[in-house]
């Protein structure tokens, strides 16, 4: 399997199956549309007949041996050889584990998830025996798996601070005894972040997330607190300080876009300008009645904004300056292996979330959903067929993903999208994938620049 | 090659000779927790 496509000036060829990107002329991506999958050894006769009157029929027999010798080099056409691994590796022990430390939140954002922070369930907060009990129930399911993950999520967890350092202060004490290595993340709204937080925050998390859509005018428009107004000053000058406090340890600004600010370079920019430079921002993903839901008539816009970004993005590094956004990050090389991409996060079957009453589910995107509890820490249930269906769900069970060029990039995309919008955590949600695939296109267009000066 | 630069290792074979190991972050963990890249990742085999 192959995809072509013209980004940033430049014709590009990916080959699925070896993960070869290739830069062709416009030559060679007209000239593929004549080749079939395997190629013949001779060019096909309908390429010279149908292309003879814009180039050279012997330009085209020599691009045509081109072509050939990398389908016999295995990085063009390359055969699809990975569905035994995906049958396989089915029984993986649980390594990473989502915290609902807070079922509340002090923000009231129009686009929550969360239903404004109470997953439909009523505000409650976890308290520090769940929090332990959720740590041994981590260690257990994790068999030799050594690194292993525990994000604070809400919610928004500083409401709970006080139970978040006693359960980093019990994992660390069991990472010892078990010989484990706990990683802890926190997502927050920052609103709540003071200098003893943000020395804690720095000194435990490996990673912080932090809660911010871009401009004030934008974000306040959606982050609002519970009196209505914005959020944005209440917790802007506090981000700004965590990061500067947190040195080369990693953070990212997370924001979501929607309809209001198709524009979102001029968020990320706003970040930027604001001295962040690891920023992701993503498409809300939201009921498509909601007036901010971004829908199929938006996305020639919103693949506008993303050839924008990538420009802007382009020009802050030639100035010599450093920016990075999540959803352009790929190393064309020695990125995760070909069986990590399989099934993408994991949820179900690597990666857990617990509501604060210790109830288990999938993720934190299906808590709430009452089909999908998976069992409860208090009773020691674990549905360990549902666990089987969650690794089952690999790129080779979707039918959408397997013919699809971008499965080894996003891995069968988000259970939980698929299942809340498209019926079935099997089928694409193809808003999400079409705006997935344009990334893609300009991720791998950015690295094949970087890339070109040095290619053979 | 006239027509076709090949840029990078095109190694995604090899990579499932000696993967799944397992020792790589949740990519949901990470920073987007709505959507899924997983080719972001870092491969963390020799760490």
């Amino acid at each position: 399997m192959i995809h072509k496509f013209k980004q940033n000036g430049m014709y590009i060829l990916l080959d699925v199956n070896s993960g070869g990107v290739h830069i062709i002329d416009e030559l060679t991506y007209d000239l593929l549309d004549y080749v079939s999958d395997p190629p013949a050894e001779e060019c096909p006769q309908a390429a010279i007949e149908a292309l003879s009157g814009k180039y050279p029929a012997a330009d085209l027999r020599e691009c045509y041996a081109e072509l050939y010798s990398l389908y016999k080099d295995k990085i063009l056409f390359s055969e699809d050889d990975y569905e035994k691994y995906a049958l396989s590796a089915v029984a993986s022990p649980v390594k990473a584990m989502c915290l609902l430390i807070a079922q509340d939140c002090n923000l009231r954002c129009e686009y929550c998830f969360a239903g404004k922070g109470d997953y439909g369930k009523g505000r409650t907060l976890m308290d520090f025996e769940t929090g332990k009990k959720a740590i041994d129930f981590l260690i257990q399911k994790s068999a030799n798996r050594r690194n292993l993950e525990l994000d604070f999520f809400g919610g928004e967890p500083l409401m709970n601070f006080n139970v978040v350092k006693q359960i980093v202060e019990y994992a660390r004490e069991q990472e010892k005894l078990h010989d484990k290595n706990f990683r802890f993340t926190i997502t927050t709204n920052g609103t709540l972040l003071s200098d003893d937080k943000i020395e804690f925050i720095n000194k435990e998390m490996y990673n912080v997330v932090l809660s911010v859509d871009g401009r004030k005018c934008v974000n306040d428009r959606m982050r609002k607190r519970v009196d209505g107004k914005g959020s944005y000053d209440l917790f802007m000058p506090k981000f700004k300080k965590l990061v500067e406090k947190r040195g080369d340890k990693e953070y990212y600004v997370r924001g979501t876009y929607t309809k209001y600010n198709m524009d979102f370079t001029e968020d990320i920019l706003s970040l930027y300008d604001e001295g962040f430079d690891q920023i992701s921002i993503e498409p809300v993903m939201a009921d498509p009645n909601e007036p901010y839901a971004l829908t199929a008539a938006d996305l020639p816009r919103i693949f506008e904004e993303y050839e924008k970004l990538s420009d802007k993005i382009k020009e802050i590094r030639a100035n010599g300056k450093f920016i990075n956004f999540f959803h352009f990050m790929l190393d064309l090389d020695q990125g995760p292996c070909a069986i990590k991409r399989l099934r993408g996060c994991g949820c179900g079957n690597e990666y857990v979330a617990i509501s604060p009453d210790g109830d288990i589910y999938p993720c934190h995107q299906f808590v709430g959903i009452d089909e999908y509890k998976m069992g409860s820490l208090n009773d020691g249930t674990f549905d360990t067929e549902m666990k089987m269906d969650f690794a089952r769900a690999h790129v080779y069970s979707k039918p959408e993903c397997r013919k699809c060029w971008a499965k080894f990039y996003c891995s069968g995309g988000c259970n939980a999208n698929n299942y809340i919008y498209a019926g079935d955590i099997h089928n694409a949600y193809k808003l999400s994938c079409d705006i997935e695939k344009k990334r893609l296109e300009c991720a791998i267009a950015l690295k094949a620049e970087k890339l070109l000066d040095t290619a053979e | 090659m006239k027509h076709i630069k090949t840029i990078n290792k095109a190694n995604l074979k090899q990579s499932a000779e000696k993967g799944g190991c397992g020792k790589c972050q949740a990519s949901c963990q990470s920073a987007c927790k709505t959507s899924c890249t997983v080719a972001n990742q870092k491969c963390e085999r020799d760490a």
